[in-house]
């Protein structure tokens, strides 16, 4: 026979064990969410928040990738557990037109909506200019030709020649192509990479709005990724169109 | 006898071979479990790495979470998309589809066919609660079986609260399960953990008492399932073999199957253990709506109640 003292005491004891392993459960999904910012994504997958809400691990992405470039991240593998990624030195994305993963994707996870797979953001690629062989003075360019948004992605910017120096041809990535799609890296002929994809926000700064540039004003609108406008795509925070920073408002209204 | 004087009399007249058969017919429906569980991982892993196809179409990609059959029906597992709806986000309606399909198979099923018949964790666990009934026979703590509906509780209140399908991501149903499809990683550590909680620290310890996804399933067939196990009240002798093998034992109490004529708790997972085992043969499936096992008239005899088996 239990006691309505015993009753209390032991629903209080059981909200006690579901609240402490609530809450340790909870710190165990989290900090796996969390704890792996590196994880490249498949094409048009959502903010990080929202993939990771949204992706069921069923891993028809991995299924339907024709490449085998997809993995889903196992026990202690460098993504959260299940989801999908690539390591794009291994394989990397080979951009197919009718993007396959996303069509088999049944959650929305990767979004429906991206129907250009040169739209995507799956990463940034970063050039290590200490060990990039173009930027050492050697002609290699490997990253630019195999670019599959050559000039657009990545272009080669010449250096003229100085005294007693050739000219060189440096490899520079233009963030607003970038599909992150890793093809440069995996081409790279350097021992370790000297060319990177990264998850864009691990990598790119932001000018913020306060920041005036003048020169720019004069042709309207600033644009170009030196204008403190963020890159479409897994970044959510990009700037309102039509607010242009520096605005004279004390000239305005009223004033 | 010399072994080959034994092969050469009459097939018939073997004892040897009787008594395989016999045993081999006694133990079908564990059989027939272990070829389905095995069918299903074969058939996700066959075609992920050989291209399995049926007129070129593939035959089952994905894994249990979600699945596409022969390219046409999408599968998906119902209590990880309501985890995810409890995140507060829109799914796409080809897994919500998905995930009705599936609930309403075992609704009508049984809930929990789900655990002995699909569930790869089920063999490893039934292993374990083997080894425990024949070798070790202690529990450490006892736990309560309705702890799972508090873990499953947790689950879904967890996934509000945080914004992350809760379960998905610490499941060692899911984490081996994408392992053996996708390729190895650390996963089988979970399994061994299971297996060495449910050998040696409690007896069907994960499956039987705190698993949120055998909770869920409990759930949904409690009062739909159509298959259930019959009982037949004249012919049993109360020997309590049934209740000796069943991983959910509390299922089979004998007053209340006297009373429904049948298994009726959502906890029953259709395992079919009981069925064989019973030497006066008083437990078969048979549909939920029809009349129990022989319709004799109820004899009266002592029943066993949940106080004698506790």
């Amino acid at each position: 026979m239990t006691t309505r003292r015993g009753f209390i005491q032991k629903s209080i004891q059981g909200a006690a064990v579901a609240t402490s392993g609530g809450m340790l459960w909870s710190y165990l999904v989290i900090q796996n969410a969390r704890a792996e910012p590196l994880a490249l994504r498949p094409p048009g997958a959502l903010p990080d928040a929202d993939f990771n809400a949204l992706c069921i691990k069923c891993g028809r992405c991995a299924v339907a990738c024709p490449y085998d470039t997809l993995k889903l991240a196992a026990l202690a593998d460098r993504a959260p557990l299940g989801t999908p990624y690539f390591e794009p030195r291994e394989i990397p994305c080979y951009l197919c037109h009718d993007i396959p993963c996303k069509v088999a994707c049944p959650t929305g996870a990767l979004s429906p909506t991206l129907d250009e797979v040169m739209d995507s953001r799956m990463g940034l690629a970063f050039i290590d200019t200490e060990h990039c062989l173009s930027w050492q003075g050697l002609r290699c360019e490997i990253c630019y030709r195999v670019c599959p948004l050559r000039d657009k992605a990545i272009h080669v910017e010449t250096r003229r020649r100085e005294l007693s120096k050739h000219a060189m041809l440096l490899p520079m990535v233009l963030s607003e192509g970038c599909t992150g799609c890793g093809i440069c890296e995996n081409a790279c002929p350097t021992e370790i990479a000297a060319i990177k994809v990264l998850p864009a926000e691990l990598i790119q700064g932001k000018i913020g709005d306060h920041f005036r540039m003048g020169w720019k004003q004069a042709e309207g609108a600033m644009s170009g990724p030196d204008a403190g406008e963020t890159r479409k795509g897994r970044l959510d925070s990009a700037p309102e169109q039509g607010q242009v920073p520096g605005l004279d408002y004390l000239n305005q209204a009223e004033f | 006898m010399h072994p080959l004087a034994l092969r050469a009399t009459p097939r018939s007249c073997n004892p040897m071979i009787k008594a395989t058969t016999t045993r081999l017919w006694s133990w079908r429906y564990l059989i027939l479990r272990r070829i389905v569980q095995i069918g299903v991982l074969l058939l996700f892993f066959g075609t992920l790495h050989w291209g399995w196809s049926l007129f070129g179409l593939p035959v089952l990609s994905g894994n249990l979470s979600a699945s596409e059959v022969l390219g046409q029906v999408t599968l998906a597992d119902p209590f990880a998309t309501l985890q995810i709806l409890l995140t507060g986000h829109v799914l796409q309606s080809e897994v919500l589809l998905g995930a009705a399909l599936v609930l309403g198979v075992f609704l009508i099923l049984g809930g929990r066919v789900w655990c002995s018949w699909v569930c790869p964790v089920n063999p490893v666990t039934d292993f374990a609660g083997f080894l425990h009934r024949k070798t070790w026979r202690k529990n450490l703590f006892a736990l309560p079986r309705h702890l799972r509906y508090t873990v499953l509780a947790l689950a879904l209140l967890l996934s509000v609260l945080i914004g992350l399908p809760a379960f998905e991501w610490v499941s060692p149903i899911g984490a081996m399960h994408r392992e053996m499809i996708f390729g190895l990683g650390l996963g089988w550590t979970a399994l061994v953990g299971l297996f060495l909680f449910d050998w040696l620290v409690v007896k069907h310890g994960w499956c039987g008492h705190l698993c949120p996804l055998g909770a869920f399933y409990s759930a949904v067939g409690r009062y739909t399932a159509q298959v259930r196990v019959k009982f037949d009240q004249a012919s049993c002798n109360g020997c309590g073999k049934c209740q000796a093998i069943c991983p959910e034992p509390q299922v089979l109490n004998l007053k209340r199957l006297a009373q429904d004529g049948q298994v009726l708790s959502g906890e029953c997972t259709n395992c079919a253990r009981c069925i064989p085992i019973c030497p006066e043969e008083s437990l078969a499936f048979g549909w939920r709506l029809s009349t129990p096992v022989s319709g004799s008239a109820p004899v009266r005899h002592p029943l066993i109640t949940k106080e004698d088996h506790p």
